[in-house]
């Protein structure tokens, strides 16, 4: 039992679950949102390799690279107007936005989730104070608020370290309501569960309760929100450096600066500049959306697609998984069979 | 039987080898293989089966109601129509007008949202151009046809303006409102308590009687068989196991399947806990829980007053003996014991627990009582930590209340499971991946992990098969005796109580109507709320509860 379960934990993974349980456009889907999300994440890590120039370059030992160079061998999707590396700025936007993102949700992550355990578990006044504070910040316009944080934050512009914490404490704000209401919420249902009555039952203490019994089991949609809150910060970023409250071009790469800097090149036919970063955002944003539609659709047993039954009494047909793996809650929830071993 | 709208002669329903098969994450499961079975015009057929055994599937074959995840083969000829190969289209023409179906919860059943008489005649709009006013009158009529009082007005009542059993009893109407030939009924009485289970068993028994209605009741319930069916069908994980007369069924079942279940359903007067008890004198033990007009409320919305669910209420529960409490749903039994285990609060009177005041009490001076408590949950399924092993689940009590190294809690663990009778290796797997009656023993485990003298059970086994439950009941039983705990024991059941409890108290809204020795309340009931629980109590014999029916008709007259 114990060896099996070492044996396939990474099969339990959420995406690699969720892969593994997928069939006909539903997998196809997921197959391409994960394809294109992993693009990203390869392309932020290994941006010094891939990229032919630094993001703050504009000359190289054969001198300038020029403004506005349309693309040639050696800058093969053209220069920007202030005389950048168009493919390389794209490359190290990567990085950028993958920082930015994990920092941001991560943040937001910790502090909507304890908050929403807290609130949702104690209940009484501190909730409704909470609960309040959260639907005010709901209310507010997500970009706008980030555009207040950026500016109290770091005075609208600042170098790579402080630029990436404003956007990322920016998208905190915009985001800890969402993990605190679905925390919250998970929590509300879990406190009425049999099994937490039962650790009360025997005296176990709240900070217990919810650590060993509440968490592990609210924790459930958190992937699923984690990559649709990604795709929406990614939104945010560059939205902040088009506005023109995000990192300085000489500080990091930044997409929402370059199309801001691009706009004015496209009605004069110049379409390199603004095309690729606003490709790569398009890109990255369908391909994080589609892993958490995906993930969604397939959590969800009544969405979820299955291959069709073979006809009874035609013979074994081949079973759809191995017969090792032990089927989960979620894998018993939608045919109302019972697993007894 | 002159009704009845089918002109065909021969069986309304013939199910002839039909095989069904769902697709699911684990693979190709076959609910039912090789099915075969016919209902005749006014006949009333039950399936019988535990869970799992394909008998709602069967049904809703019937009614073209399978997921899209299934596939079915074989043939069932409604009317002359094959109901596996019809279209859409076509399905939707025979439902309501050849076969229709009543549900299991009628609460969840009907829309909130609209009039019972509109949800009635919805059906009748279905099929074909119907003015209004003559939906409305046929309404009207499909309720006076199932019982209830004052139609024309009532029709424009919304659902939850009518009782649980009155609800059934629109659901039933609903289903009766194009006349159709069969009716299928998927557990029409389990959501219901006792005595308005026997008012709906009255009425589809009437409903045959006057109308020729066919009728394939699916049902765990022996009791409800016996008080309805004609012939039974038992169903065992897909396969049809046998099939007879009622009469013949009860008294010479052939296969060990039908046998087995048949001596697992409790059986009220029979192996009871107190034969032979006489009430003598003062209890001998020390009290363990005090009740003394115990009143407790829960606190109504700003405006609304506050809601009694436990009136006045007053009984003893002494070292070592089982105190059965039971009641129908909504008489706060599980409220008493949810107080008595510190979930909820008592508001007025006095409740003592280990002579601990429960009114109004402090968690810091409770807590240290606690551990002497044993709780048993309803639903073993969910009274267990997902993400915890069964051991990591049984030793909770144990890491929460006493520090001790983790092999010697693992010790005491093994010695549980063993109590329990489950393999000690079980403690390595997680909760979902044992059956309902191995996760309700895990349970017992863990309430008597600190070795507790005193146990709530609140309705342990009601969510259980048959089958398991005598099982279980019987460990109860054994352990009981074995550890000598004292337990408050809640169940809506009479026979199950009667099986365990020395003293019975009968709660009726709040109100401790009588209370005494168990078999003596169950024999000789004074009250006649009493009188009518046991009354409505279905025995699993024919014969015997035909007699029954026959000297307790007064009571359920619709």
């Amino acid at each position: 039992m114990a060896e099996q379960q070492t044996r396939s934990w990474w099969l339990r993974l959420p995406v690699i679950s969720h892969l593994r349980k997928s069939v006909g456009v539903q997998r196809v889907m997921l197959i391409i949102g994960v394809a294109l999300s992993s693009l990203f994440v390869l392309t932020a890590m290994f941006a010094p390799l891939i990229a032919p120039f630094g993001y703050a370059q504009t000359s190289d030992e054969s001198g300038r690279f020029g403004a506005q160079m349309p693309p040639s061998a050696e800058h093969i999707w053209g220069t920007t107007v202030g005389g950048f590396d168009v493919f390389s700025r794209v490359v190290w936007g990567a990085q950028t936005a993958a920082m930015v993102i994990i920092l941001g949700v991560v943040f937001s992550i910790f502090a909507g989730v304890i908050l929403g355990l807290v609130s949702g578990y104690l209940g009484g006044v501190v909730d409704r104070i909470l609960v309040v504070v959260a639907d005010a910040v709901y209310a507010f316009p997500g970009l706008l608020l980030a555009i207040v944080m950026a500016i109290v934050i770091s005075g609208g512009q600042s170098g790579l370290f402080g630029g990436i914490m404003a956007a990322a404490i920016s998208i905190t704000v915009v985001f800890i309501p969402q993990y605190f209401r679905v925390a919250r919420a998970e929590t509300l249902r879990l406190k009425a569960e049999p099994f937490v009555e039962s650790a009360k039952v025997v005296g176990t203490s709240d900070i217990r309760i919810i650590s060993r019994h509440v968490f592990p089991n609210a924790t459930r949609t958190m992937p699923l929100i984690f990559t649709l809150n990604a795709s929406e910060s990614i939104l945010t970023l560059a939205g902040l450096g088009f506005l023109g409250f995000g990192i300085e071009p000489t500080s990091a790469a930044e997409w929402g600066y370059d199309l801001n800097r691009a706009m004015a090149d496209a009605t004069s036919g110049i379409w390199w500049t603004g095309v690729y970063p606003g490709l790569a955002i398009v890109l990255t944003v369908l391909g994080l959306t589609l892993v958490g539609e995906s993930m969604n659709d397939l959590n969800d047993p009544r969405l979820r697609g299955r291959k069709r039954a073979r006809k009874p009494g035609s013979g074994q047909g081949p079973l759809g998984r191995s017969k090792q793996t032990v089927p989960t809650a979620e894998d018993v929830d939608g045919t109302g069979m019972e697993a007894t071993k | 039987m002159t009704a009845t709208s089918t002109a065909h002669t021969g069986p309304v329903l013939a199910i002839d080898r039909l095989s069904v098969t769902f697709a699911t994450d684990v693979g190709d499961v076959d609910a039912v293989k090789n099915v075969s079975l016919d209902v005749a015009a006014g006949e009333v057929v039950a399936v019988v089966g535990e869970s799992g055994s394909g008998k709602t599937v069967t049904a809703k074959t019937v009614l073209g109601l399978l997921p899209e995840t299934a596939v079915s083969t074989g043939t069932a000829i409604l009317n002359g129509t094959d109901v596996i190969s019809v279209s859409g289209q076509k399905m939707r023409r025979i439902r309501g007008r050849d076969v229709a179906m009543v549900f299991q919860e009628p609460s969840t059943a009907l829309n909130p949202v609209f009039t019972v008489g509109w949800q009635i005649a919805e059906g009748i709009r279905a099929h074909g151009k119907v003015s209004k006013k003559e939906a409305r009158a046929r309404a009207i009529e499909a309720l006076t046809k199932v019982g209830i009082p004052d139609p024309e007005h009532r029709v424009d009542h919304y659902p939850h303006q009518f009782s649980g059993g009155q609800k059934q009893r629109v659901v039933i109407a609903a289903a009766l409102a194009l006349n159709p030939g069969l009716i299928v009924a998927d557990e029409p009485s389990t959501a219901l308590d006792v005595t308005v289970q026997a008012e709906i068993l009255q009425l589809l028994r009437d409903l045959r009687d006057k109308y020729g209605t066919a009728i394939m009741l699916i049902t765990h319930n022996m009791g409800v068989v016996a008080d309805l069916a004609d012939r039974v069908v038992v169903m065992y994980r897909g396969d049809v196991v046998e099939e007879a007369d009622a009469a013949t069924l009860f008294a010479d079942p052939q296969q060990d399947y039908t046998k087995q279940l048949l001596a697992a359903v409790p059986h009220l007067g029979r192996n009871s806990a107190s034969a032979g008890a006489e009430e003598g004198g003062e209890p001998s033990g020390k009290l363990l829980v005090e009740a003394k007009d115990l009143i407790i409320e829960y606190p109504g919305r700003l405006g609304t007053s506050a809601f009694r669910a436990v009136d006045g209420v007053s009984f003893a529960i002494p070292a070592g003996e089982v105190y059965g409490l039971v009641g129908e749903s909504g008489s706060g039994k599980t409220t008493i014991g949810r107080c008595i285990a510190g979930l909820n609060r008592a508001t007025g009177g006095s409740l003592k627990v280990y002579g601990h005041e429960m009114v109004d009490f402090k968690e810091r001076t409770f807590k240290p009582l606690r551990k002497d408590i044993g709780f048993v949950f309803q639903d073993p399924a969910a009274s267990f930590n997902p993400h915890l092993t069964i051991a990591e689940c049984v030793a909770e009590p144990i890491a929460v209340h006493e520090k001790r190294s983790p092999a010697d809690i693992r010790k005491r663990v093994d010695e549980l499971m063993d109590a329990v009778h489950l393999p000690t290796h079980f403690g390595d797997r997680y909760p979902h991946e044992l059956s309902g009656g191995q996760r309700q023993r895990a349970s017992l485990a863990r309430a008597l992990s600190l070795n507790p003298q005193l146990l709530v059970a609140d309705e342990p086994t009601s969510a259980l098969d048959v089958s398991v439950q005598a099982k279980v009941l019987e460990l109860f039983k054994e352990i009981q005796s074995e550890f000598d705990f004292a337990a408050l024991f809640i169940s809506h059941d009479l026979a199950v109580v009667d099986m365990l409890a020395h003293r019975v108290g009968v709660l009726l809204q709040g109100q401790l109507v009588e209370e005494g020795i168990g078999s003596q309340v169950m024999t000789h009931p004074q009250h006649p709320y009493t009188q009518r629980l046991i009354a409505s109590l279905p025995v699993p014999d024919p014969v015997m509860q035909a007699e029954r029916r026959a000297a307790h008709r007064a009571m359920f007259t619709t």
